[in-house]
């Protein structure tokens, strides 16, 4: 069966393109649809963007890559992104990615096998007064400790 | 002390244009809008108001770039990618005053008839993006946006740009490039963005901040939002302090505050007895201060005069006990990671700034790592298309120049004396 991006997708990209004075300017509005659909971006979207925008899958590809915030690869229910720059640092940042890492048994980049958890050091969020901070998914949990981190884990699972 | 920005920012209603109104909203606009538009410049450029995402250019000469002729359609890009590291205060803009930021919008377009503006908003900004969208709406429903602004017959479409996890795209060719659609690499100047810009138009690139502090300055005059600064840096900063300070977070000061006084009045001082060992003043690509350097003040000039820059006014706070080893190594596996890999200096350069600082603190450090470090920041800095090879060479030299004995004890001792840890 072939791929083809859902209707509601194509229609809110409809919704945005008069936006731009041309197609290819909604690339990145069309690949943030795409992985609110999808959690990723999969490779049988890239030629999908890229007739719907008018650009080659290559354009299209190379935006997808260059972005850290779009996944290549499925993530987890949860994606806990821990910023590990250096404000994060000097308020116990890589004292929590250990206790995360530990916890969930798995190393930045990777994911638990019951798909729950995907754990991501990623840079800067722009909330270095609150360190130390993640994002999980679309949220940011600031002033993290251990607790409130154990104690965030525990309301992600039981949102099951 | 006087405030520009934020004497309204604790009020929940504040968030919302009838709350903004009835703090006095949307009046410099309805002021900006029964003047003749190069008197609303004239203002700007009155105010000294130097621009406010880390270069400090002034704001009022930046406008007179466009070009004078209107056949063009010209073309306002907000810059709301905020990612130095160490960096914080659009995000307090966007969430307690975001329409602020759209009067001051609202006002820049009227002024230099501009009739298209972009927010580029970085992509992990999702509340700040939901926040900006609704005070947008609303000022569209309360006709300050769309089609005849108050009755003026001036249109003006405003749209909200999601980047998408880049620091790169700060950089005004590269948020231009983002934009239109692509990667988001820096562009060759010349051409300036106010002659070929984004979409090939006359584009203006201003920082959140910057815009914000316009409506202001309508309002109470160009001169005296030059007086509440000090000569050549007019109006407030937002300052973030970050770091072990007893109350880290954004401050409203004056534009010539002193940093000791923000690190020890304002934010408090060191948390849990800690003792201060250096100061990053303005983001993470501001060579570092040692903690005997910080009687300087914010003003351009002066933290020049300190061999730094404000940059963003964002304030790193190290304390003793902090191996600068690890931190600059911490600084290097970023710049690293966010070069763009369009020109050989950077994207070769921070790789092998993460992988050398790495190995000195990993005690595998070699003796004449030091040297090479300072040689490639060398064949980094003024070589390439943006300044972001410099934003990397910057700190690595600094740090080696202020904590060369530990650097040195590192490579001597073939381990970390810290104990590879913050």
């Amino acid at each position: 069966m072939s791929f083809s991006l859902p209707a509601a997708v194509l229609a809110e990209l409809e919704r945005i393109l008069p936006r731009y004075p041309n197609r290819a300017a909604a690339i990145l509005p069309a690949l943030h649809l795409v992985q609110k659909e999808f959690g990723h971006i999969p490779d049988e979207a890239i030629p999908c963007v890229a007739a719907a925008v008018g650009t080659s899958p290559a354009d299209v590809e190379g935006v997808a890559t260059f972005y850290t915030m779009y996944n290549r690869r499925p993530v987890g229910k949860h994606h806990l992104q821990i910023c590990r720059n250096l404000s994060c640092s000097l308020m116990g940042a890589e004292h929590l990615l250990a206790h995360l890492s530990g916890k969930l048994g798995i190393r930045p980049g990777e994911t638990t096998p019951d798909g729950m958890f995907t754990l991501s050091v990623v840079e800067c969020l722009g909330s270095c007064g609150t360190a130390p901070v993640m994002q999980v998914n679309d949220d940011y949990h600031e002033n993290l400790t251990v607790d409130s981190i154990d104690a965030l884990l525990e309301t992600l699972r039981a949102g099951e | 002390m006087e405030t520009v920005l934020t004497t309204h920012f604790a009020d929940e209603r504040y968030r919302r244009i009838d709350g903004y109104r009835a703090a006095g909203g949307y009046e410099g606009l309805r002021k900006a809008v029964s003047m003749p538009r190069e008197a609303i410049v004239e203002e700007v450029k009155k105010a000294n108001l130097r621009g406010r995402g880390g270069a400090g250019f002034p704001a009022g000469v930046k406008w007179g770039f466009l070009p004078k002729d209107l056949s063009r359609p010209r073309v306002l890009v907000v810059n709301a990618d905020e990612g130095e590291p160490g960096t914080f205060k659009d995000r307090l803009i966007l969430e307690r005053g975001p329409h602020l930021l759209v009067e001051g919008i609202a006002i820049t377009c009227y002024a230099l008839m501009i009739h298209r503006a972009y927010i580029y908003i970085r992509g992990e900004y999702v509340r700040e993006t939901r926040i900006l969208d609704e005070a947008l709406e609303e000022a569209r429903a309360a006709g300050i946006l769309g089609k005849d602004m108050l009755g003026t017959g001036f249109d003006l479409e405003v749209t909200l740009h999601r980047g998408a996890g880049a620091y790169i795209c700060g950089e005004e060719t590269s948020t231009i490039n983002s934009l239109e659609g692509k990667r988001g690499w820096p562009r060759l100047k010349p051409p300036f963005p106010a002659v070929v810009g984004a979409f090939g138009l006359p584009t203006l690139v201003n920082n959140v901040e910057t815009l914000a502090d316009v409506p202001w300055i309508m309002i109470h005059g160009g001169d005296r939002f030059a007086a509440l600064g000090c000569e050549k840096n007019g109006g407030t900063r937002l300052v973030g302090v970050s770091g072990p300070v007893v109350r880290p977070g954004v401050y409203e000061l004056p534009a010539n505050a002193n940093l000791r006084s923000v690190v020890y009045d304002t934010a408090g001082g060191l948390r849990d007895g800690k003792r201060l060992k250096a100061v990053i003043p303005g983001g993470s690509s501001t060579p570092v201060l040692r903690a005997d350097e910080i009687d300087v003040t914010f003003d351009i000039e002066s933290m020049a005069k300190a061999g730094t820059m404000a940059g963003t006014c964002g304030v790193i706070v190290i304390p003793e006990g902090t191996c600068m080893v690890r931190a600059l190594s911490v600084l290097m596996n970023f710049y690293a990671h966010e070069s763009c890999g369009q020109c050989t200096p950077c994207r070769e350069g921070t790789g092998w700034l993460k992988r050398i600082t790495g190995r000195i603190e990993a005690g595998e450090g070699r003796p004449g790592d030091i040297e090479l470090i300072l040689d490639l920041c060398e064949n980094m800095m003024g070589r390439t298309i943006c300044a972001m090879a410099d934003a990397a060479a910057m700190p690595a030299r600094s740090f080696i120049e202020k904590f060369r004995e530990e650097f040195d004890r590192h490579i001597a001792e073939r381990k970390c004396s810290f104990g590879n840890r913050f």
